[in-house]
């Protein structure tokens, strides 16, 4: 089961894209209350976003970006039937992609 | 609980090596120092080296003025400029002033929208590179409750 849901709107020839990441985007400035040990940093750095293989956005974020990060754009050119794909990175070197079609 | 944990490194597993079979470049280096600074003008200077910043009001900053939780506060950020390569977020106060950044290609529009934390009221400004120059607006959000720890 994929933690990435993309959804897009497609309105004339530009496209809307709304996506919500699950990840917890620790800042490692908590602490666990039980252990009283600090929790690591854990966030998403780099997003990628491609159009039909072109990327389309790249983000870089930081670790003040929400918990279950929310990001949404608009790009033109699109058409119904293009694919969409969301690739993102983060500091313990994890990553997940997901695609979805317009 | 066990069929769970598999589930997990499983998809973990499948996920990266998708991640790993795209043919696109790899990803611009994280720009670990203007990410690390305390300071916002240092930020935006290690971010976008050798331009300057100029005010422009219409900018549009999407962002309530009052917020009860600090650790999600939506923004949207917009312009006309053309030819936008990106638009980035910062937040004077926050341990960190560079929030995040959305580097966009000549098919986007001049928009985009998230979600961020921030640990104290402060002033939040919007940053947009437009034909290679620099430009901003801010605003001052207060917050209730400190979203950073």
């Amino acid at each position: 089961m994929s933690g990435i849901r993309i959804r897009t709107r497609l309105r004339d020839d530009v496209v809307e894209v709304r996506s919500i990441l699950r990840h917890p985007m620790e800042t490692g400035f908590r602490v666990n209350k039980e252990t009283s040990e600090p929790i690591p940093a854990h966030y998403i750095q780099t997003i990628t976003i491609t159009h039909n293989d072109n990327v389309v956005m790249e983000c870089d974020w930081s670790r003040a970006v929400s918990k279950n990060p929310y990001l949404a754009f608009e790009f033109s050119g699109a058409k119904k039937g293009d694919k969409v794909i969301l690739t993102w990175i983060d500091n313990l070197g994890l990553s997940e992609t997901s695609e979805t079609i317009i | 609980m066990l069929r769970r944990q598999f589930l997990k490194a499983a998809s973990l597993v499948t996920s990266s090596l998708l991640a790993l079979s795209y043919p696109f470049k790899a990803f611009a280096e994280w720009n670990k120092k203007a990410f690390s600074t305390d300071d916002q003008d240092e930020a935006i200077r290690e971010y976008y080296p050798g331009l300057e910043l100029k005010e422009d009001k219409n900018i549009v900053l999407n962002v309530r003025s009052e917020i009860e939780n600090g650790a999600v506060v939506p923004i949207e950020i917009k312009s006309d400029l053309p030819n936008i390569t990106s638009i980035s977020i910062f937040v004077k106060l926050n341990p960190n002033p560079l929030i995040c950044s959305f580097k966009l290609s000549p098919q986007c529009k001049g928009i985009a929208a998230t979600r961020i934390k921030m640990e104290a009221p402060s002033e939040v400004m919007g940053v947009i590179e437009s034909n290679g120059k620099l430009y901003f607006n801010k605003t001052f959000v207060k917050v209730a409750e400190g979203g950073c720890s």
